[in-house]
Protein backbone atom coordinates (compact mmCIF):
# COMPACT_ATOMS: atom_id res chain seq x y z
CA UNK A 1 0.00 0.00 0.00
CA UNK A 2 2.30 2.56 1.31
CA UNK A 3 5.11 1.78 -1.62
CA UNK A 4 1.90 2.07 -3.78
CA UNK A 5 1.24 5.61 -2.30
CA UNK A 6 4.75 6.75 -2.82
CA UNK A 7 4.93 5.92 -6.77
CA UNK A 8 2.13 7.57 -6.86
CA UNK A 9 3.53 10.94 -5.27
CA UNK A 10 6.37 10.28 -7.63
CA UNK A 11 4.56 10.14 -10.59
CA UNK A 12 2.66 12.91 -9.55
CA UNK A 13 6.15 14.80 -8.98
CA UNK A 14 7.49 13.75 -12.10
CA UNK A 15 4.29 14.82 -14.13
CA UNK A 16 4.27 18.48 -12.35
CA UNK A 17 8.41 18.61 -13.09
CA UNK A 18 7.29 18.36 -16.43
CA UNK A 19 4.62 20.83 -16.17
CA UNK A 20 7.25 23.42 -15.16
CA UNK A 21 9.54 22.47 -18.03
CA UNK A 22 7.57 22.64 -20.21
CA UNK A 23 6.16 26.26 -19.15
CA UNK A 24 9.95 27.55 -18.54
CA UNK A 25 10.34 26.05 -22.39
CA UNK A 26 7.48 28.01 -23.18
CA UNK A 27 8.48 31.59 -21.70
CA UNK A 28 12.15 31.12 -22.87
CA UNK A 29 10.96 30.26 -26.49
CA UNK A 30 8.42 33.10 -26.73
CA UNK A 31 11.51 35.79 -25.43
CA UNK A 32 13.87 34.51 -27.62
CA UNK A 33 11.92 35.07 -30.61
CA UNK A 34 10.38 38.35 -29.15
CA UNK A 35 14.43 39.19 -29.02
CA UNK A 36 15.06 37.82 -32.63
CA UNK A 37 11.45 39.69 -34.37
CA UNK A 38 13.35 42.92 -34.83
CA UNK A 39 15.84 41.19 -37.34
CA UNK A 40 13.82 39.25 -39.02
CA UNK A 41 11.67 42.11 -40.01
CA UNK A 42 14.35 44.20 -40.62
CA UNK A 43 15.61 41.31 -43.17
CA UNK A 44 11.77 40.76 -44.44
CA UNK A 45 11.16 44.67 -44.63
CA UNK A 46 14.39 44.65 -47.00
CA UNK A 47 12.19 42.27 -49.68
CA UNK A 48 8.79 44.47 -49.60
CA UNK A 49 7.21 46.28 -52.39
CA UNK A 50 6.46 49.58 -50.74
CA UNK A 51 2.68 48.62 -50.69
CA UNK A 52 3.07 45.85 -48.77
CA UNK A 53 5.67 47.73 -46.45
CA UNK A 54 2.22 49.65 -45.10
CA UNK A 55 0.19 46.58 -44.97
CA UNK A 56 -0.98 45.59 -41.57
CA UNK A 57 -0.59 43.19 -39.89
CA UNK A 58 3.10 43.50 -41.17
CA UNK A 59 3.70 40.04 -43.22
CA UNK A 60 7.25 38.00 -42.10
CA UNK A 61 7.56 36.48 -45.50
CA UNK A 62 6.78 39.02 -48.25
CA UNK A 63 3.83 37.91 -50.23
CA UNK A 64 5.91 39.23 -53.95
CA UNK A 65 9.49 39.32 -52.95
CA UNK A 66 11.48 41.70 -54.72
CA UNK A 67 14.99 42.68 -54.86
CA UNK A 68 14.59 46.15 -56.48
CA UNK A 69 15.55 47.48 -52.85
CA UNK A 70 18.93 45.85 -53.29
CA UNK A 71 19.13 46.87 -56.48
CA UNK A 72 18.56 50.48 -55.75
CA UNK A 73 20.65 50.47 -52.89
CA UNK A 74 23.77 49.13 -54.53
CA UNK A 75 23.00 52.08 -57.06
CA UNK A 76 22.56 54.68 -54.66
CA UNK A 77 25.51 54.04 -52.34
CA UNK A 78 28.88 52.77 -52.58
CA UNK A 79 27.79 49.80 -49.80
CA UNK A 80 29.74 47.16 -51.64
CA UNK A 81 33.05 49.28 -50.77
CA UNK A 82 31.68 50.57 -47.31
CA UNK A 83 32.03 46.90 -46.52
CA UNK A 84 34.87 46.32 -48.13
CA UNK A 85 36.03 48.93 -45.75
CA UNK A 86 34.93 47.70 -42.70
CA UNK A 87 36.26 43.88 -43.47
CA UNK A 88 39.57 45.53 -44.01
CA UNK A 89 39.68 47.84 -41.17
CA UNK A 90 38.48 44.40 -38.74
CA UNK A 91 40.96 41.63 -40.19
CA UNK A 92 43.90 44.25 -39.81
CA UNK A 93 42.26 45.83 -36.24
CA UNK A 94 42.29 41.97 -35.40
CA UNK A 95 45.74 41.05 -36.59
CA UNK A 96 47.39 43.81 -34.71
CA UNK A 97 45.38 43.31 -31.81
CA UNK A 98 46.53 39.42 -31.77
CA UNK A 99 50.17 40.06 -32.40
CA UNK A 100 50.23 43.32 -29.80
CA UNK A 101 48.67 40.77 -27.14
CA UNK A 102 49.98 37.53 -27.49
CA UNK A 103 53.72 38.55 -27.03
CA UNK A 104 52.95 41.40 -24.73
CA UNK A 105 50.13 38.69 -22.83
CA UNK A 106 53.16 36.42 -22.40
CA UNK A 107 55.76 38.59 -21.32
CA UNK A 108 54.19 39.89 -18.79
CA UNK A 109 52.73 36.31 -17.50
CA UNK A 110 56.07 34.53 -17.45
CA UNK A 111 58.87 36.83 -17.24
CA UNK A 112 59.15 38.14 -13.92
CA UNK A 113 60.67 42.04 -13.51
CA UNK A 114 59.66 44.86 -11.25
CA UNK A 115 59.75 47.46 -14.42
CA UNK A 116 56.89 44.80 -15.97
CA UNK A 117 54.57 45.22 -12.92
CA UNK A 118 54.91 48.63 -13.68
CA UNK A 119 53.57 48.55 -17.55
CA UNK A 120 51.14 46.21 -16.45
CA UNK A 121 49.41 48.52 -13.95
CA UNK A 122 49.49 50.94 -16.96
CA UNK A 123 47.87 48.74 -19.31
CA UNK A 124 45.58 47.89 -16.79
CA UNK A 125 44.66 51.54 -15.66
CA UNK A 126 44.25 52.67 -19.34
CA UNK A 127 41.77 49.96 -19.82
CA UNK A 128 39.01 51.71 -17.65
CA UNK A 129 39.03 54.76 -19.27
CA UNK A 130 36.92 54.53 -22.70
CA UNK A 131 37.58 55.62 -25.51
CA UNK A 132 35.43 58.03 -26.18
CA UNK A 133 37.27 60.26 -22.98
CA UNK A 134 40.60 60.45 -25.11
CA UNK A 135 39.23 59.92 -29.04
CA UNK A 136 39.27 63.72 -29.70
CA UNK A 137 43.11 64.08 -29.43
CA UNK A 138 43.71 60.83 -30.80
CA UNK A 139 42.21 62.86 -33.56
CA UNK A 140 44.47 65.12 -33.61
CA UNK A 141 47.31 62.71 -33.64
CA UNK A 142 45.82 61.22 -36.37
CA UNK A 143 45.35 64.41 -38.53
CA UNK A 144 49.20 65.51 -38.18
CA UNK A 145 49.99 62.13 -39.55
CA UNK A 146 47.84 62.98 -42.65
CA UNK A 147 45.76 59.35 -42.23
CA UNK A 148 42.47 60.83 -42.21
CA UNK A 149 39.75 59.44 -44.81
CA UNK A 150 42.24 56.35 -44.61
CA UNK A 151 42.10 52.93 -43.39
CA UNK A 152 44.84 53.97 -41.36
CA UNK A 153 43.39 56.38 -40.04
CA UNK A 154 40.92 54.13 -38.69
CA UNK A 155 43.25 51.28 -37.73
CA UNK A 156 44.90 53.94 -35.21
CA UNK A 157 42.24 53.45 -32.83
CA UNK A 158 42.11 49.79 -32.60
CA UNK A 159 45.64 48.71 -33.04
CA UNK A 160 45.98 47.61 -28.97
CA UNK A 161 43.59 46.09 -26.54
CA UNK A 162 44.08 46.43 -22.94
CA UNK A 163 41.70 43.30 -22.08
CA UNK A 164 43.06 41.26 -24.96
CA UNK A 165 46.27 41.84 -22.85
CA UNK A 166 44.97 40.56 -19.92
CA UNK A 167 43.62 37.81 -21.31
CA UNK A 168 46.51 36.35 -22.43
CA UNK A 169 47.93 36.76 -19.54
CA UNK A 170 45.66 34.94 -17.98
CA UNK A 171 46.01 31.98 -20.19
CA UNK A 172 49.60 32.03 -20.22
CA UNK A 173 49.89 31.54 -16.30
CA UNK A 174 46.75 29.34 -16.14
CA UNK A 175 47.98 26.89 -19.06
CA UNK A 176 51.74 26.98 -19.72
CA UNK A 177 53.73 25.17 -16.49
CA UNK A 178 57.15 27.12 -15.98
CA UNK A 179 58.87 23.56 -16.31
CA UNK A 180 58.08 23.40 -19.82
CA UNK A 181 59.73 26.55 -20.84
CA UNK A 182 62.58 25.52 -18.43
CA UNK A 183 62.61 22.38 -20.41
CA UNK A 184 63.40 23.98 -23.62
CA UNK A 185 65.68 26.46 -22.33
CA UNK A 186 67.93 23.64 -21.29
CA UNK A 187 67.48 21.91 -24.44
CA UNK A 188 68.51 24.97 -26.09
CA UNK A 189 65.74 26.53 -27.72
CA UNK A 190 66.33 30.49 -27.50
CA UNK A 191 63.12 32.71 -26.82
CA UNK A 192 61.99 33.19 -29.83
CA UNK A 193 61.90 30.00 -30.90
CA UNK A 194 59.65 29.48 -27.95
CA UNK A 195 57.57 31.70 -28.48
CA UNK A 196 56.77 30.46 -32.02
CA UNK A 197 56.65 27.04 -31.16
CA UNK A 198 55.83 26.24 -27.98
CA UNK A 199 53.78 29.44 -26.58
CA UNK A 200 51.91 30.50 -29.94
CA UNK A 201 50.33 26.62 -30.53
CA UNK A 202 49.24 26.32 -27.05
CA UNK A 203 47.65 29.81 -26.77
CA UNK A 204 45.51 28.50 -29.78
CA UNK A 205 42.07 28.73 -28.15
CA UNK A 206 42.56 32.05 -26.28
CA UNK A 207 43.74 33.70 -29.42
CA UNK A 208 40.84 32.50 -30.96
CA UNK A 209 38.21 33.98 -28.75
CA UNK A 210 40.23 37.42 -28.44
CA UNK A 211 40.06 37.14 -32.94
CA UNK A 212 36.53 37.01 -32.44
CA UNK A 213 35.89 39.70 -29.95
CA UNK A 214 38.43 42.08 -31.86
CA UNK A 215 37.13 41.38 -35.43
CA UNK A 216 33.58 42.03 -33.71
CA UNK A 217 34.61 44.86 -32.03
CA UNK A 218 36.08 46.76 -35.03
CA UNK A 219 33.33 45.72 -37.11
CA UNK A 220 30.87 47.40 -35.17
CA UNK A 221 32.92 50.60 -34.18
CA UNK A 222 30.98 53.62 -34.78
CA UNK A 223 32.20 56.88 -33.36
CA UNK A 224 35.45 56.56 -33.98
CA UNK A 225 35.34 56.00 -37.36
CA UNK A 226 32.38 58.46 -37.45
CA UNK A 227 34.78 61.32 -36.78
CA UNK A 228 38.04 59.86 -38.89
CA UNK A 229 36.48 59.15 -42.31
CA UNK A 230 34.58 61.72 -43.54
CA UNK A 231 34.18 61.48 -47.06
CA UNK A 232 32.07 58.96 -49.00
CA UNK A 233 34.43 56.60 -49.92
CA UNK A 234 36.18 56.09 -46.53
CA UNK A 235 33.27 55.53 -44.89
CA UNK A 236 32.83 52.32 -42.75
CA UNK A 237 29.62 50.10 -43.40
CA UNK A 238 28.10 51.57 -40.02
CA UNK A 239 29.06 55.25 -40.63
CA UNK A 240 27.73 54.98 -44.21
CA UNK A 241 24.67 53.48 -43.32
CA UNK A 242 24.24 55.90 -40.14
CA UNK A 243 24.57 58.89 -42.98
CA UNK A 244 22.47 57.67 -45.79
CA UNK A 245 19.20 57.26 -43.84
CA UNK A 246 19.29 60.54 -43.03
CA UNK A 247 19.06 61.46 -46.45
CA UNK A 248 15.37 62.85 -47.57
CA UNK A 249 14.61 60.27 -50.57
CA UNK A 250 15.84 57.42 -48.87
CA UNK A 251 12.42 55.09 -47.80
CA UNK A 252 12.00 52.19 -45.56
CA UNK A 253 12.67 49.45 -48.09
CA UNK A 254 15.87 50.63 -49.21
CA UNK A 255 17.16 51.16 -46.03
CA UNK A 256 16.46 47.81 -44.61
CA UNK A 257 17.83 45.88 -47.69
CA UNK A 258 20.95 47.81 -46.82
CA UNK A 259 20.37 46.96 -43.39
CA UNK A 260 20.22 43.41 -44.31
CA UNK A 261 23.06 43.21 -46.81
CA UNK A 262 25.27 44.60 -44.13
CA UNK A 263 23.27 41.80 -41.35
CA UNK A 264 23.17 38.60 -43.21
CA UNK A 265 26.85 38.07 -43.21
CA UNK A 266 27.78 39.05 -39.69
CA UNK A 267 24.85 36.64 -38.14
CA UNK A 268 26.64 34.00 -40.41
CA UNK A 269 29.63 34.92 -39.09
CA UNK A 270 28.87 34.88 -35.49
CA UNK A 271 26.82 31.29 -35.50
CA UNK A 272 29.89 30.05 -36.76
CA UNK A 273 32.03 31.27 -34.15
CA UNK A 274 29.27 31.08 -31.56
CA UNK A 275 31.87 29.23 -29.20
CA UNK A 276 34.85 31.44 -30.02
CA UNK A 277 32.49 34.27 -29.22
CA UNK A 278 31.10 33.35 -26.01
CA UNK A 279 34.17 32.04 -24.63
CA UNK A 280 35.70 35.32 -25.31
CA UNK A 281 33.03 37.48 -23.68
CA UNK A 282 32.36 35.12 -21.07
CA UNK A 283 35.64 35.50 -19.91
CA UNK A 284 35.44 39.38 -19.96
CA UNK A 285 33.23 38.24 -17.06
CA UNK A 286 36.11 36.89 -14.78
CA UNK A 287 38.34 39.60 -14.39
CA UNK A 288 38.40 39.29 -10.72
CA UNK B 1 74.69 36.52 -18.58
CA UNK B 2 72.36 34.16 -19.03
CA UNK B 3 69.61 36.33 -16.90
CA UNK B 4 70.63 39.55 -18.48
CA UNK B 5 69.82 38.36 -21.83
CA UNK B 6 66.78 36.87 -21.23
CA UNK B 7 65.72 40.22 -19.46
CA UNK B 8 66.77 41.94 -22.69
CA UNK B 9 64.10 39.75 -24.60
CA UNK B 10 61.59 40.59 -22.64
CA UNK B 11 61.97 44.54 -22.77
CA UNK B 12 62.79 44.20 -26.43
CA UNK B 13 59.73 41.87 -27.13
CA UNK B 14 57.39 44.20 -25.13
CA UNK B 15 58.69 47.49 -26.63
CA UNK B 16 56.51 47.63 -29.57
CA UNK B 17 53.14 47.01 -27.70
CA UNK B 18 53.96 49.40 -25.16
CA UNK B 19 55.50 52.41 -27.02
CA UNK B 20 51.99 51.77 -29.07
CA UNK B 21 50.20 51.90 -26.02
CA UNK B 22 52.10 55.09 -24.76
CA UNK B 23 51.46 56.59 -27.96
CA UNK B 24 47.93 55.79 -28.41
CA UNK B 25 46.29 55.42 -25.14
CA UNK B 26 48.57 57.20 -22.58
CA UNK B 27 49.67 60.32 -24.66
CA UNK B 28 45.80 60.97 -25.51
CA UNK B 29 44.75 60.72 -22.21
CA UNK B 30 47.24 62.83 -20.84
CA UNK B 31 46.02 65.17 -23.67
CA UNK B 32 42.63 65.06 -22.64
CA UNK B 33 43.75 65.93 -18.98
CA UNK B 34 45.62 69.12 -20.13
CA UNK B 35 43.11 70.49 -22.56
CA UNK B 36 40.52 70.56 -20.61
CA UNK B 37 42.19 73.54 -18.60
CA UNK B 38 43.56 75.22 -21.69
CA UNK B 39 41.25 77.71 -23.78
CA UNK B 40 41.83 76.28 -27.31
CA UNK B 41 39.32 76.63 -30.65
CA UNK B 42 40.69 74.71 -33.39
CA UNK B 43 41.23 78.07 -35.39
CA UNK B 44 43.14 79.90 -33.35
CA UNK B 45 47.06 78.91 -32.79
CA UNK B 46 47.87 79.89 -29.20
CA UNK B 47 46.39 77.33 -26.54
CA UNK B 48 45.93 79.66 -23.35
CA UNK B 49 45.88 78.34 -19.74
CA UNK B 50 42.95 78.77 -18.25
CA UNK B 51 42.55 76.67 -15.31
CA UNK B 52 38.74 75.51 -13.80
CA UNK B 53 37.36 78.05 -16.44
CA UNK B 54 35.60 75.19 -18.89
CA UNK B 55 34.48 73.49 -15.82
CA UNK B 56 32.85 76.79 -14.42
CA UNK B 57 31.12 77.10 -17.91
CA UNK B 58 30.12 73.92 -17.89
CA UNK B 59 28.37 74.01 -14.37
CA UNK B 60 26.36 76.54 -16.32
CA UNK B 61 25.81 75.30 -19.78
CA UNK B 62 22.18 74.24 -20.46
CA UNK B 63 23.20 71.57 -23.38
CA UNK B 64 25.23 69.73 -21.20
CA UNK B 65 22.94 69.80 -18.31
CA UNK B 66 20.31 67.97 -20.45
CA UNK B 67 23.38 65.40 -22.06
CA UNK B 68 24.26 64.58 -18.51
CA UNK B 69 20.63 64.50 -17.41
CA UNK B 70 20.11 62.30 -20.54
CA UNK B 71 22.71 59.91 -20.23
CA UNK B 72 22.60 59.26 -16.71
CA UNK B 73 18.40 58.31 -17.63
CA UNK B 74 19.61 55.83 -20.17
CA UNK B 75 22.44 54.29 -18.25
CA UNK B 76 20.06 53.57 -14.90
CA UNK B 77 17.02 52.88 -17.17
CA UNK B 78 19.18 50.42 -18.79
CA UNK B 79 20.81 48.79 -15.75
CA UNK B 80 17.23 48.31 -14.28
CA UNK B 81 16.02 46.71 -17.17
CA UNK B 82 18.51 44.81 -18.04
CA UNK B 83 19.93 43.47 -14.61
CA UNK B 84 16.68 41.76 -12.96
CA UNK B 85 15.38 40.48 -16.69
CA UNK B 86 18.99 38.97 -17.25
CA UNK B 87 19.38 37.27 -14.12
CA UNK B 88 15.96 35.34 -14.56
CA UNK B 89 16.35 34.25 -17.73
CA UNK B 90 20.43 33.08 -17.23
CA UNK B 91 18.79 30.87 -14.18
CA UNK B 92 15.79 29.71 -16.17
CA UNK B 93 18.30 28.57 -19.27
CA UNK B 94 20.63 27.47 -16.52
CA UNK B 95 17.98 25.19 -15.28
CA UNK B 96 17.10 23.90 -18.67
CA UNK B 97 20.66 23.64 -19.73
CA UNK B 98 20.17 20.37 -20.77
CA UNK B 99 17.41 20.10 -23.29
CA UNK B 100 18.20 20.40 -26.78
CA UNK B 101 17.67 23.96 -27.51
CA UNK B 102 19.28 25.85 -24.13
CA UNK B 103 21.57 26.66 -27.35
CA UNK B 104 19.03 28.37 -29.28
CA UNK B 105 18.09 30.55 -26.16
CA UNK B 106 21.33 31.82 -25.61
CA UNK B 107 21.98 32.15 -29.18
CA UNK B 108 18.51 34.10 -29.56
CA UNK B 109 18.92 36.47 -26.82
CA UNK B 110 22.69 37.05 -27.47
CA UNK B 111 22.63 37.98 -31.13
CA UNK B 112 21.34 41.63 -30.67
CA UNK B 113 24.44 41.98 -28.80
CA UNK B 114 26.47 41.50 -31.73
CA UNK B 115 24.81 42.47 -34.63
CA UNK B 116 26.68 45.93 -36.63
CA UNK B 117 24.75 48.64 -34.33
CA UNK B 118 23.47 50.78 -37.50
CA UNK B 119 21.36 48.21 -39.12
CA UNK B 120 19.93 46.86 -35.62
CA UNK B 121 18.93 50.13 -34.95
CA UNK B 122 16.65 50.94 -38.20
CA UNK B 123 14.82 47.73 -37.18
CA UNK B 124 13.80 49.50 -34.31
CA UNK B 125 13.54 52.92 -35.73
CA UNK B 126 10.87 51.17 -38.14
CA UNK B 127 9.09 49.81 -35.07
CA UNK B 128 8.60 52.83 -33.36
CA UNK B 129 7.67 54.63 -36.23
CA UNK B 130 4.67 56.78 -35.98
CA UNK B 131 3.06 56.05 -39.01
CA UNK B 132 4.14 52.93 -40.15
CA UNK B 133 5.78 51.46 -37.12
CA UNK B 134 4.05 47.91 -35.47
CA UNK B 135 4.07 49.52 -32.10
CA UNK B 136 1.31 52.02 -32.32
CA UNK B 137 -0.74 49.70 -34.59
CA UNK B 138 -0.41 47.65 -31.64
CA UNK B 139 -1.07 50.23 -29.40
CA UNK B 140 -3.86 51.41 -31.36
CA UNK B 141 -5.42 47.76 -31.67
CA UNK B 142 -5.59 47.45 -27.82
CA UNK B 143 -7.26 50.70 -27.61
CA UNK B 144 -4.97 53.04 -26.67
CA UNK B 145 -3.69 56.63 -28.28
CA UNK B 146 -0.66 56.00 -30.89
CA UNK B 147 2.51 57.80 -29.79
CA UNK B 148 5.09 60.04 -31.34
CA UNK B 149 8.14 57.77 -30.16
CA UNK B 150 10.69 59.08 -31.45
CA UNK B 151 10.01 63.30 -31.64
CA UNK B 152 8.70 63.41 -28.10
CA UNK B 153 11.21 64.12 -25.42
CA UNK B 154 10.64 61.67 -22.84
CA UNK B 155 9.77 59.16 -25.22
CA UNK B 156 12.59 59.82 -27.74
CA UNK B 157 14.65 58.49 -23.95
CA UNK B 158 12.16 56.26 -23.24
CA UNK B 159 13.09 54.52 -26.59
CA UNK B 160 16.74 54.84 -26.57
CA UNK B 161 16.80 52.96 -23.35
CA UNK B 162 14.29 50.39 -25.13
CA UNK B 163 16.90 49.72 -27.93
CA UNK B 164 20.25 50.15 -25.36
CA UNK B 165 18.18 47.36 -23.44
CA UNK B 166 17.54 44.99 -26.26
CA UNK B 167 21.18 44.87 -26.97
CA UNK B 168 22.65 44.56 -23.63
CA UNK B 169 20.81 41.74 -22.24
CA UNK B 170 22.25 39.49 -24.13
CA UNK B 171 25.76 40.10 -22.52
CA UNK B 172 24.42 40.41 -19.35
CA UNK B 173 22.45 36.71 -19.63
CA UNK B 174 26.01 35.46 -20.80
CA UNK B 175 27.80 36.29 -17.99
CA UNK B 176 25.06 35.52 -15.26
CA UNK B 177 25.52 32.03 -17.25
CA UNK B 178 29.53 31.51 -16.24
CA UNK B 179 28.17 32.63 -12.66
CA UNK B 180 25.11 30.08 -12.14
CA UNK B 181 27.79 27.24 -13.40
CA UNK B 182 30.24 28.00 -10.78
CA UNK B 183 27.99 27.65 -8.26
CA UNK B 184 28.81 24.91 -5.93
CA UNK B 185 25.57 22.10 -7.24
CA UNK B 186 25.50 19.95 -3.74
CA UNK B 187 24.49 23.31 -1.82
CA UNK B 188 21.24 23.78 -4.39
CA UNK B 189 20.71 19.57 -3.74
CA UNK B 190 21.27 20.13 -0.10
CA UNK B 191 17.93 22.89 -0.38
CA UNK B 192 15.95 20.62 -1.86
CA UNK B 193 15.96 17.79 0.19
CA UNK B 194 15.38 20.64 3.00
CA UNK B 195 12.06 21.45 0.50
CA UNK B 196 13.73 24.87 -0.52
CA UNK B 197 11.36 25.19 -4.32
CA UNK B 198 12.83 26.61 -6.94
CA UNK B 199 12.08 30.10 -6.77
CA UNK B 200 12.93 29.98 -3.23
CA UNK B 201 16.80 28.65 -3.78
CA UNK B 202 17.49 31.25 -6.58
CA UNK B 203 16.20 34.04 -3.96
CA UNK B 204 17.91 32.80 -1.04
CA UNK B 205 20.86 30.60 -2.45
CA UNK B 206 21.39 32.06 -5.88
CA UNK B 207 21.16 35.89 -5.63
CA UNK B 208 23.04 36.53 -2.93
CA UNK B 209 25.92 34.51 -4.05
CA UNK B 210 25.87 35.82 -7.61
CA UNK B 211 26.30 39.41 -5.85
CA UNK B 212 30.01 39.88 -6.90
CA UNK B 213 28.55 39.08 -10.57
CA UNK B 214 25.79 41.18 -10.17
CA UNK B 215 28.28 44.22 -9.29
CA UNK B 216 30.10 43.47 -12.41
CA UNK B 217 27.57 43.64 -14.62
CA UNK B 218 25.86 46.37 -13.49
CA UNK B 219 28.92 48.69 -13.79
CA UNK B 220 30.11 47.49 -16.90
CA UNK B 221 26.31 48.22 -18.24
CA UNK B 222 26.34 51.54 -16.39
CA UNK B 223 29.71 52.55 -17.75
CA UNK B 224 28.48 51.39 -21.47
CA UNK B 225 25.39 53.29 -20.65
CA UNK B 226 27.34 56.76 -20.10
CA UNK B 227 28.80 56.43 -23.19
CA UNK B 228 26.09 56.07 -25.47
CA UNK B 229 26.03 57.83 -28.75
CA UNK B 230 25.01 55.70 -31.47
CA UNK B 231 22.11 54.34 -30.75
CA UNK B 232 20.65 57.81 -29.92
CA UNK B 233 21.93 59.28 -33.53
CA UNK B 234 20.35 56.88 -35.39
CA UNK B 235 16.82 56.30 -33.52
CA UNK B 236 16.78 60.02 -33.00
CA UNK B 237 17.99 61.63 -36.44
CA UNK B 238 16.01 62.51 -39.56
CA UNK B 239 14.86 60.28 -41.76
CA UNK B 240 12.59 60.78 -44.67
CA UNK B 241 11.69 63.97 -44.48
CA UNK B 242 10.89 63.38 -40.64
CA UNK B 243 12.15 65.34 -38.48
CA UNK B 244 13.56 63.17 -35.31
CA UNK B 245 13.94 64.82 -32.11
CA UNK B 246 17.64 64.74 -30.95
CA UNK B 247 18.46 62.56 -27.73
CA UNK B 248 21.33 64.79 -26.43
CA UNK B 249 23.97 62.48 -25.03
CA UNK B 250 27.49 63.29 -22.93
CA UNK B 251 29.45 61.96 -26.01
CA UNK B 252 27.29 63.63 -28.69
CA UNK B 253 27.41 66.92 -26.95
CA UNK B 254 31.36 66.33 -26.48
CA UNK B 255 31.75 66.01 -30.13
CA UNK B 256 29.86 69.01 -31.59
CA UNK B 257 31.52 71.10 -29.25
CA UNK B 258 34.68 70.03 -30.51
CA UNK B 259 33.77 68.98 -34.49
CA UNK B 260 30.73 72.17 -34.98
CA UNK B 261 31.85 75.10 -32.64
CA UNK B 262 35.12 74.28 -32.94
CA UNK B 263 35.85 74.24 -28.76
CA UNK B 264 38.17 71.55 -28.03
CA UNK B 265 39.37 72.38 -24.62
CA UNK B 266 35.94 73.07 -23.71
CA UNK B 267 34.74 69.52 -25.34
CA UNK B 268 37.72 67.96 -22.94
CA UNK B 269 36.73 69.27 -20.23
CA UNK B 270 33.34 66.88 -20.83
CA UNK B 271 35.30 64.19 -21.03
CA UNK B 272 37.23 64.66 -18.26
CA UNK B 273 33.34 64.77 -16.52
CA UNK B 274 33.02 61.24 -18.54
CA UNK B 275 35.97 59.96 -17.27
CA UNK B 276 35.21 61.04 -13.54
CA UNK B 277 31.89 59.05 -13.73
CA UNK B 278 33.28 56.09 -14.97
CA UNK B 279 36.34 56.18 -12.24
CA UNK B 280 33.74 56.67 -9.52
CA UNK B 281 31.63 53.82 -10.34
CA UNK B 282 34.63 51.43 -10.81
CA UNK B 283 35.96 52.61 -7.41
CA UNK B 284 32.15 52.05 -6.02
CA UNK B 285 32.78 47.83 -7.63
CA UNK B 286 35.80 47.83 -6.49
CA UNK B 287 35.44 49.00 -2.77
CA UNK B 288 32.00 46.51 -2.36
CA UNK B 289 33.75 43.91 -3.40
CA UNK B 290 36.88 44.42 -0.70
CA UNK B 291 34.05 44.91 1.80
CA UNK B 292 32.24 41.73 0.86
CA UNK B 293 35.67 40.01 0.80
CA UNK B 294 36.72 41.16 4.64
CA UNK B 295 32.78 40.18 5.27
Amino acid sequence: MSSNRSTQSGRSRRLRKMFVDRGIDLVLLVFSLLMLLPLVFLVSNGFKTPQEMLAWPPTIIPANPTIDNFAAVLQDTPLLRWIFNSILFAVLSTIAILATSSIAGYILAKFRYRSLNVIFALVLATAIVPFEVYMIPLYFQAQSLGILNSIWGLLLGYLVMSFGIFLIRQNVIHSIPDELLEAARIDGAGELWIFFRIVLPLLRGALGALGVLAFFQAWTAFAWPMIVATNREAYTIEVGLALFQTGFTVDLGRLSAASALVLIPSITLFVILRRNFVQGVASTGLKE
Amino acid sequence: MLRRKRWLFAILAILPTLALFAWLRMFPIYETLRLSLHKWDILSKNKPFIGLANFQELMSDRLFHEALLNTSIIAFGVLIITIPTAMVLAALIHYRTRSRVSGFYETAIFLPHVVSLVPAAMAWKWIFDARLGPLNAVLTFLGFEPQAWLFDPTLSVISVIVLCSWQALGYAVLIYLVGFKSLPVSLFEAAKLDGASGPQSFWFLSMPMLKPITLYVSVVTLVSGFNVYAQAFVLASDAQGAPGRQVRVLVLDMLENSFRNYRVGYAASEAVVLLLIVLVLTLIQFSLLRERGRA
